[in-house]
């Protein structure tokens, strides 16, 4: 190593040479490159999901059937409460977009109040989350599963496959808002031996029919099921709920992983420490994370609600 | 970490103000808006079949990774960038996620097929 001590002087004026590759510095390189490979990570969920969904076809569960709810409002509302939770992450995005751009004009009130703002519409989404969880682990209908493990939703005979829920069936009347009453196997199959025009549907888009004498068979072995779980649940095949539970949870973890984030970036633009540094290029870098979390939700939006 | 502190990015001028960034919003917006009410009235006349799956679905599709491309290019300003580095970033994204969708979704519908022989 002749030349070891001219290597050794050269280096330090190598990276702080003040050229960077791209003419990004390497934390924002760097977010850029983790990001590529998280895209990739939720692509991997995503495509799965899309695999078992079309092997899957007749017992995966339509979104429409599935997430109805929305707070203080009676009746069936599909969509309407992801939309708004859409909504809310788009504005926190734009709420970050103009922190970044205060920051760059090294304003620091400015940056305090969006970033804060940014905060509160994490924090909201979460609690949507959290909302929406609770209704999907809850149920609303209720399902019968057989002994095959297909889960079969009740139907009137010419009702076009429109969903009868456990509860009608059984009491005779319609459903309560916000009731979560739970039965009993027995009783519900009880119930359709009496009710002649009741049959059998699959959950999947075709609405697949049994004739009464098909359902009468095959409720033989039936169970019921009320709400959601890991190993079976009321929408249809057990995998849609494991991907709902895992998908919506990892970009959770995501959403609260990027408030925890903002939550650090705050208290240091509070206590000065990118004023002193002389740029605010660190807001910048926990934006693009927050970006990111949007952009996922928007794919997640996408293949859970409305494809 | 100090060192690299020292050297913020090149600023690379993005326009000035804010209205650009409102201005996303409401494509953003308006977008979803779309979305949604396509989502609630399922007009009849896009329940064609096209490409293994409804054209409504393919409008979701469309819409969705042109909402995509606001974000990815405006609000985290990849847009503004280098060249060569916005061809860093979008090309394994561009080749791979097709390519994997594209293996799933058939090997999925094969699957299919095959359980209800």
């Amino acid at each position: 190593m002749a030349n070891g001590a001219a290597l050794e002087q050269n280096t330090s004026s190598l990276w702080g040479g003040g050229r960077q590759p791209f003419g990004a510095s390497y934390g924002k390189m760097m977010m850029w490159f983790f990001l590529l490979s998280d895209a990739l990570t939720f692509s991997g969920f995503l495509t799965a999901m899309g695999l078992y969904r079309f092997k899957y076809e007749e017992t995966w569960p339509v979104a429409e059937n599935v997430f109805t709810h929305f707070p203080f409002l009676h009746g069936e509302h599909p969509l309407l409460f992801v939309a708004l939770m859409t909504f809310i992450l788009i504005v926190s995005s734009v709420t970050m977009v103009l922190a970044v751009n205060a920051g760059h004009k090294m304003n620091t009130k400015g940056v305090v109040l969006w970033l804060g703002l940014t905060i509160v519409g994490g924090f909201t989404f979460l609690g949507s989350q959290a909302w929406e969880w609770y209704h999907f682990i809850n149920g609303d209908k209720g399902a019968i599963m057989l002994e095959d493990q297909t889960i079969m939703y009740f139907t009137k005979a010419g009702s076009e496959g429109e969903i009868l829920s456990v509860y009608e069936l059984v009491t005779g009347q319609e459903k309560p808002h916000g009731d979560h009453s739970e039965f009993q196997t027995a009783d519900v199959i009880s119930a359709f031996g009496l009710n002649e025009d009741v049959t059998l549907r699959m959950p999947g888009k075709e609405k697949i029919t049994l004739s009464r004498e098909e359902a009468k068979a095959a409720m033989a072995n039936a169970k019921l099921i009320q709400g959601a779980g890991m190993r079976a649940n009321e929408y249809g095949n057990v995998l849609f709920a494991d991907f709902f539970f895992f998908v919506t949870g990892f970009h959770g973890t995501h959403v609260f992983s990027g408030v925890v984030l903002n939550i650090i970036i705050f208290i240091n633009v509070l206590m000065g420490t990118y004023e002193r540094r002389g740029h605010y290029e660190m807001v910048e870098k926990v934006g693009l994370y927050w970006h990111f979390v949007d952009l996922v939700w928007v794919f997640v939006f996408t293949f859970f609600y409305l494809v | 970490m100090a060192e690299n502190n020292a050297y913020p990015s090149e600023h690379h001028e993005g326009p000035e103000g804010t209205k650009w960034i409102w201005k996303v919003f409401w494509i953003l917006l308006i977008v979803t808006t779309v979305e949604v009410a396509l989502g609630i009235i399922k007009p009849d006349f896009l329940m064609g079949k096209l490409l293994g799956t409804s054209l409504l679905n393919i409008i979701f599709i469309v819409l969705t990774i042109a909402k995509a491309y606001y974000i990815v290019s405006e609000f985290m300003h990849l847009g503004h960038e280098r060249k060569n580095f916005i061809w860093t970033i979008t090309l394994p994204i561009v080749i791979l996620i097709p390519y994997l969708t594209f293996i799933l979704l058939t090997e999925g519908g094969y699957m299919n097929v095959l359980m209800n022989q």
